[in-house]
C-alpha cells in the first residue's frame, strides 16, 4: 500500500450545454458539480445512483475520455491531464456495460485483446501473442475462442474479452461502467467472482458503478452515492449498508427488492418529481423528493457532515437536532445510534 | 397480495398444459409449459434471457411472430377456449379483458399520437364509448396510476414524459376496458429501482382494489420475492420447478433454482470476498425432438438417466418440480 491514493479527484466539474429546441436559447446540464474523493490502492469504491445522476459521465472524466469543465483527476499521482494517451492507458482501462456494443464485430477475439499492446507501438509480435494467450486464460477463455468473432460469443464471454482487453497492459486500475447489468444473474455471478478473483491476483483498483445496490455492496470497500452530479454520501461499506446517513441513500436501500418472500414492496415516499439534471433545485438538491425535508433545505444548500463510516450533505445531520418536523427528529435519534 | 384460490380449486382464470412454440422447426422456444392464473393472484415466471418466458406470454395473447407453431393441450382464458378462436374474436378479447404491458414502454406507445389518443382509442375501439366519456375514463385511470395533472398528461406525446411516468401510462392504458388477467413483461426492467418499487406497488395496490390476476414474467428475483403469490422458474422451454413463493425460496428442489438463488448476492446472507454462487456453462439452444434433461449439461447431480423422459415430482402441496432426484434428495444429501 502506497500513500498516494490510486484515483484522486479534485472539484470535478463537467457542464454540458445542449438545446431542447431548434431556436431555444442552449441551457446548462452540470452532470459533475464539484466532487472530490479519492480511492485508496487496492480498494474498490462503488458508486451509485439513478440514471441521469453523473456516474456515467463522472467515469468518462477519470477515464480522460471527457475533459473536464474544472478541477483535476489525479490518478497513480499524476495529473491526467499531463500524461499522453499511451501513458494513461497502461495505468488505467475501462470495463462498459454492453459487450455487444464496446467490441469491434470484424475483429477475432484475440486481436481485440491485443490492439491496446498493439497501439503501445513497442510490444514484439511474439510478446504480444504471449500475453494475449496468458491474458485469455486468466479470464477463463481458451486458445480457440480467442479465434472466434465476437458474435459467435455469449454475453458473459463477451464480457470476459471487454475484461481481458482491458487488462492486458497490467493497469493498476479498472473503471467497471455498469460492467454485469446487461447479463442473466448466474452469468453476472462468473464475472463478479472474476472481477473479485483478478482484482486479489493482480492488485488491481477498481471504481466500480452500478445501479444495483445488491451488486455493490457484495463487491465494494467504500460507496459514494450520487444524486445530480454530487456526491451526497460516502461511507465505508458496510457503515452504509447498516446505518445509512442520507434520506436518499435510505430511499435507495429500501426500494432494493432483495430475494425475502413476505416483505412485499416498500413504500419509497418520493413523489412523481423526476430529477433534472437541467434543472437542479436550489439548497439540498434532493429537497423535492425528500421525505424529511423541512423549510432550511431549499434555502441553504447542506455542508458535509461526517457520519460513522464517512460523510453525507444534509442538514438532520448538523448537532444539534434541529427543531424540525417530527419524522425528522426521529430519524436523526435513529441516526445518533 | 390477496389470498389466492389453488388451481385445483375452482376455475382458473387462466389455463395453460403443455404449450408448445416452434419457430420455423429449428427452434423449441417453449417445451410443453403448463401454468396457471387464478382471479386476484400473481404468478411469476422467472427465468433467464432464452428460456422461453417472454415466448409463454405473447403465445398466451396469440402475438407470437409469422413462422411460429403454437400448440397446446389446453388453453383457454376465463372458460373459452383461445385455440379455437378466430383472430377477430381474439383481437376483441386483447387489450379488453386480458391486457398486455411491456418492458419499453417507449418503443409500445405511438411517438406520433398524444398520450390521450392512445388511451382513448382502447375504450373507443372495444366498447365505442364517446370521446368525451373516454377522456374521463383516461384522466380518472392516470390518477388512479399515481400521475399528477392528469388533463395535462393526456395532452403531451411519449417523449415528453419520463420513463416511469411512460410506464404508468402503459398501465394505465391497460387498465383502461377493466381486464381480468394483466399480462406484464419485465415492466419494470428499464426502471431505476426507486421508480420500480413505487410501480411495483401500485400495480399490488390496483390488483387488490381490482382482483386482477397478473401474470408476471421477469428475471429479477428479488422481484418474484416480494409480489408473487405462486412461481414457475422456466428453463430451456419448460417449467422445471413451480411452487408457492415462500416455500421456493424456502425449499427450492430443482438443480436449476437453487442454482439460480445462489447467484443472487442478498445483503446478510452473502459476503464481501467470497464467492457467489454460479451455475457453469449458458443456456443451451434447444432442438425440436430434444430428449431428457436440458439442464444436465450445467448440473452437479446430472446421471446418465437424465438422457431419458425426466418426470415430473411432486414435492408437497402445491410444490412440482421436473428433475429425476427424488423429492427429499436435498435432505438426503445434507445426513449424508
Amino acid at each position: 500500500m502506497t500513500a498516494v491514493p490510486a484515483i484522486e479527484v479534485r472539484n470535478l466539474r463537467r457542464v454540458f450545454r445542449v438545446r431542447q429546441g431548434l431556436f431555444a436559447e442552449p441551457r446548462q446540464v452540470v452532470a459533475v458539480d464539484d466532487v472530490t474523493f479519492g480511492v485508496p490502492t487496492g480498494s474498490v469504491l462503488g458508486v451509485v445512483g439513478e440514471s441521469g445522476c453523473g456516474k456515467s459521465t463522472l467515469a468518462r472524466l477519470i477515464l480522460g475520455l471527457l475533459p473536464p469543465s474544472a478541477g483535476d483527476v489525479l490518478v497513480d499521482g499524476k495529473r491526467l491531464a499531463d500524461l499522453d494517451r499511451r501513458a494513461r492507458a497502461r495505468l488505467i482501462q475501462p470495463v462498459f456495460q454492453d459487450p455487444f456494443a464496446s467490441l469491434n464485430p470484424r475483429r477475432r477475439v484475440k486481436d481485440i485483446v491485443g490492439m491496446p499492446l498493439a497501439a503501445q507501438g513497442d510490444v514484439a509480435a511474439a510478446e504480444m501473442a504471449r500475453r494475449v494467450a496468458e491474458m485469455l486464460a486468466r479470464v477463463g477463455l481458451s486458445p480457440e475462442q480467442g479465434e472466434r468473432y465476437p458474435a459467435q460469443l455469449s454475453g458473459g464471454q463477451r464480457q470476459r474479452v471487454a475484461i481481458a482487453r482491458a487488462l492486458v497492459l497490467r493497469p493498476q486500475i479498472v473503471v467497471c461502467d455498469e460492467p454485469t447489468s446487461a447479463l442473466d444473474v448466474s452469468v453476472q455471478a462468473q464475472i463478479l467472482n472474476l472481477l473479485a478473483a483478478l482484482r486479489r491476483e493482480l492488485g488491481l483498483t477498481y471504481l466500480f458503478i452500478s445501479h444495483n445496490l445488491a451488486v455493490v455492496e457484495h463487491v465494494a470497500s467504500e460507496v459514494a452515492v450520487m444524486y445530480l452530479g454530487r456526491i451526497v454520501e460516502r461511507s465505508e461499506s458496510e457503515a452504509l449498508f447498516r446505518a445509512p446517513g442520507h434520506p436518499y441513500t435510505r430511499t435507495l436501500l429500501a426500494s432494493v427488492l432483495t430475494p425475502e418472500p413476505g416483505l412485499g414492496v416498500p413504500d419509497v415516499g418520493l413523489g412523481d418529481v423526476m430529477p433534472d439534471p437541467a434543472n437542479i433545485p436550489p439548497g439540498c438538491r434532493f429537497h423535492p423528493r425528500c421525505p424529511q425535508s423541512f423549510e432550511r433545505c431549499p434555502r441553504e444548500a447542506p455542508p458535509a457532515w461526517a457520519t460513522t463510516g464517512g460523510f453525507a450533505e444534509c442538514h438532520l445531520l448538523e448537532k444539534p437536532a434541529p427543531a424540525a418536523v417530527a419524522g425528522a427528529a426521529a430519524s436523526q435519534r435513529q441516526l445518533a445510534r | 397480495m390477496s389470498a389466492r384460490s389453488g388451481p385445483r380449486g375452482g376455475e382458473p382464470l387462466l389455463d395453460v398444459r403443455r404449450l408448445r412454440v416452434e419457430f420455423g422447426g429449428r427452434t423449441a422456444a417453449v417445451r410443453g409449459a403448463s401454468l396457471s392464473v387464478s382471479k386476484g393472484e400473481t404468478h411469476c415466471l422467472v427465468g433467464e434471457s432464452g428460456c422461453g418466458k417472454s415466448v409463454t406470454a405473447l403465445a398466451v395473447m396469440n402475438l407470437l411472430a409469422r413462422g411460429a407453431r403454437r400448440q397446446a393441450e389446453v388453453l383457454s382464458f376465463a372458460g373459452q377456449d383461445l385455440l379455437r378462436l378466430s383472430d377477430s374474436r381474439m383481437s376483441r378479447l386483447r387489450g379488453d379483458r386480458m391486457a398486455m404491458i411491456f418492458q419499453e414502454p417507449m418503443t409500445s406507445l405511438n411517438p406520433a399520437y398524444t398520450v390521450g389518443s392512445q388511451m382513448t382509442e382502447v375504450l373507443r375501439r372495444h366498447r365505442g364509448t364517446p370521446r368525451v366519456q373516454a377522456v374521463d375514463r383516461a384522466a380518472e385511470l392516470l390518477g388512479r396510476v399515481g400521475i399528477t395533472a392528469p388533463g395535462m398528461r393526456l395532452g403531451q406525446y411519449p417523449h415528453q414524459l419520463s420513463g416511469g411516468l411512460r410506464q404508468r401510462v402503459m398501465i394505465a392504458m391497460a387498465l383502461m376496458c377493466d381486464p381480468e388477467l394483466l399480462v406484464a413483461d419485465e415492466p419494470t426492467t428499464a426502471l431505476d429501482v426507486t421508480v420500480q418499487a413505487q410501480i411495483l406497488r401500485l400495480l399490488a395496490m390496483l390488483q387488490r382494489d381490482l382482483g386482477l390476476g397478473i401474470l408476471l414474467i421477469t428475471h429479477d428475483l428479488g422481484i418474484v420475492a416480494r409480489v408473487a403469490d405462486r412461481v414457475s422458474v422456466m428453463y430451456a422451454g419448460e417449467v422445471v420447478e413451480s411452487a408457492p413463493t415462500a416455500e421456493l425460496f424456502a425449499a427450492p428442489r430443482h438443480p436449476y433454482t437453487r442454482g439460480l438463488l445462489s447467484c443472487v448476492p442478498a445483503p446478510g446472507k452473502t459476503r464481501r470476498e467470497d464467492p457467489l454462487g454460479s451455475i457453469p456453462g449458458v443456456v443451451p439452444r434447444i432442438p425440436p425432438g430434444f430428449q431428457g434433461c436440458a439442464f444436465r449439461d450445467r448440473c452437479a447431480h446430472a446421471a446418465a438417466s437424465c438422457a431419458a423422459a425426466v418426470p415430473r415430482r411432486p414435492a408437497g402441496p402445491d410444490h412440482e418440480f421436473l428433475c429425476t432426484l427424488p423429492a427429499d434428495w436435498v435432505r438426503q444429501e445434507a445426513a449424508a
